[in-house]
């Protein structure tokens, strides 16, 4: 039997293909802009944060509070890490560089990894995994609970209130992470390197000593500023605007640890290749 | 340093325009426009709130009550029409004036909205410590002399989570009202609550009003509430106020949406 020819009803039910054309344009658009949307919504973020964080009141007590989070409340994880990453470096490195005999510059080659590169990248990702997360969840659940609108309607800027604090203590400890990873790290290749597979202590520090200066800690040390600007302006701003309930603030949460995980290596790169003076690309 | 803390405010307020606190009418709402993108929210809202009284906003839900109190405490800026707060346009104020003219305000919000972080008595001090330099033991007797003529004295070390609902709202107006505001606005005061909290918030929205001479704007759709507490009633429909006046006045009201909405709540003058 052959099928009923369309109805009226069935034609304004038909998607017009000029329609869907635009919508899907329109989708495309706004896929392309988003990064570009998300980056002027950090900076201005961070342009609000500059401008109220030079402005009494300073509430001391907040700021101390967000860098013992930040801080003190990172130093198992981040010591942990750094522990079996120095582990794992003088394993590689030892095992490679025997093959043609140079296994004696393993502390160097560790020291220097860890001081440029390796230090502040995974102190970063420590504090966005434990603190950044638990920033976003904070705020986020502020926000769809009324609690931002209730510290604006008491004439309190909730950016001097909640963001700032958070900023410094980035800028502050993410930096004092990453000497603290520098330091365990290198006892844990130490560990590794001379306890286990033989190394010679005396040779191994010796080694550290003549090829790390404080030029490269000084390199990790910028580095560690900048992501600890990036992770916590990343983690205020998915928090600060998160909606959408609970449902909203697990994703904002989701969010913020992606792209402040992607913005800390897409920051090494840049800073690396400035501090360096190589070039972007 | 006086163009910032606590002295710029100070000097924010001291250079607001003179306000008119003889007017019976405490806030004149007029022609307040709102849209969301091609969302048409409020469609010219005009509205008297009379000083010292209880005035009700009240309307089916969607109808723009919430929209209209952002507008009000001014969480959003209306995209045109006036907000007159002792005759000051405060739709149009910015920066210090606009934080300056906010401490008019005490707000309620639906849910409290109490900070999680910190426990009954910080959550009342909050207002104090951030705008007065009272001394600690002033900021202490402040508190718990409010606390207890609502009744939560006892709760004062406790943390929201650990508190009922109605307790909950019993603080937040000890918060809204710490800096003496003139206005407290209470945003759906007693939705999701049982008849006897219910009841307890209605008394203590009365009891503000008595014992504190504040001016209050309830935004509502509980009808046996609205009937308990309203001194005035406004009636707002699709983004408009369609019926404005007493309680009895409202409940005569012949507008088609009023009428309906008022034979669905089983409300009658009796």
């Amino acid at each position: 039997m052959p099928d009923a020819a369309p109805t009226a009803s069935d034609r304004e039910e038909s998607p017009n293909p000029r329609t869907s054309l635009r919508s899907a344009g329109e989708w495309l658009l706004k896929l392309l802009l988003a990064p570009f949307v998300e980056l002027g919504a950090l900076f201005e973020l961070f342009g609000e944060a500059l401008f109220w964080g030079i402005r009494p009141p300073y509430r001391g007590r907040l700021l101390v509070e967000a860098m013992e989070f930040v801080g003190i409340g990172s130093i198992f994880i981040v010591s942990l890490t750094a522990l079996f990453v120095g582990g794992v470096l003088a394993l590689q490195l030892v095992d490679g560089f025997r093959d043609f005999g140079a296994e004696n510059q393993t502390g160097a080659v560790i020291g220097l990894a860890l001081a440029r590169e390796v230090g502040p990248v995974f102190a970063a990702l420590m504090v966005t995994s434990r603190a950044g997360s638990a920033m976003t969840t904070e705020l986020g659940s502020m926000r769809v609970t009324n609690q931002i609108d209730a510290l604006i309607t008491m004439a309190v800027n909730p950016v001097q209130f909640l963001v700032v604090p958070r900023l410094v203590a980035g800028l502050v400890m993410v930096p004092v992470l990453t000497m603290l990873f520098n330091v365990v790290g290198v006892f844990g290749a130490f560990f590794v390197a001379v306890r286990l597979l033989g190394l010679d202590p005396g040779v191994f520090m010796d080694r550290l000593r003549w090829l790390v200066d404080w030029e490269d800690v000084s390199q990790g040390l910028i580095k560690a500023m900048v992501f600890g600007i990036a992770v916590t302006l990343i983690a205020c701003r998915q928090g600060f605007y998160a909606r959408g309930g609970a449902a909203g603030v697990g994703r904002a949460t989701n969010r913020a640890v992606v792209q402040s995980a992607i913005a800390i290596l897409m920051l090494d790169y840049l800073v690396t290749s400035l501090v360096l003076g190589q070039g972007f690309f | 340093m006086k163009l910032f803390g606590r002295n710029a405010m100070r000097l924010a307020r001291a250079s607001l325009p003179p306000q008119t606190k003889d007017d019976p009418i405490h806030v004149r709402i007029v022609d307040v426009h709102k849209s969301y993108r091609e969302q048409h929210v409020l469609k010219g809202v005009s509205l008297d709130i009379h000083r010292g009284k209880t005035n009700l906003i009240i309307g089916p839900s969607g109808s723009g009550k919430t929209v209209l109190m952002r507008q009000l405490i001014r969480l959003e800026r209306p995209d045109c029409g006036k907000l007159l707060v002792n005759g000051i346009d405060f739709a149009k104020l910015e920066g210090l004036q606009l934080a300056a003219m906010r401490r008019t305000f005490g707000m309620v919000f639906q849910m409290s909205a109490l900070f999680d972080s910190m426990d009954v008595f910080d959550n009342v001090a909050f207002p104090l410590r951030e705008h007065t330099r009272l001394s600690r033991k002033d900021v202490r007797d402040r508190v718990m002399s409010r606390l207890s003529a609502l009744g939560v004295a006892a709760a004062a070390h406790k943390l929201p989570a650990e508190l009922s609902g109605g307790m909950q709202k019993r603080v937040a107006v000890a918060r809204a009202m710490i800096l003496e505001s003139e206005i407290l606005i209470y945003d759906e005061p007693t939705t999701g609550l049982d008849p006897i909290t219910t009841e307890m918030v209605d008394d203590l929205i009365v009891e503000a009003e008595e014992m504190f001479g504040v001016t209050s704007i309830v935004i509502s759709h509980d009808m046996a509430s609205v009937m308990r507490i309203a001194n005035y009633l406004s009636f707002l429909h699709e983004g408009q106020i369609v019926a404005s006046g007493t309680k009895e006045e409202l409940l005569r009201s012949e507008h088609p949406a009023t009428a309906e909405f008022v034979r669905a709540s089983r409300i009658t003058l009796e």
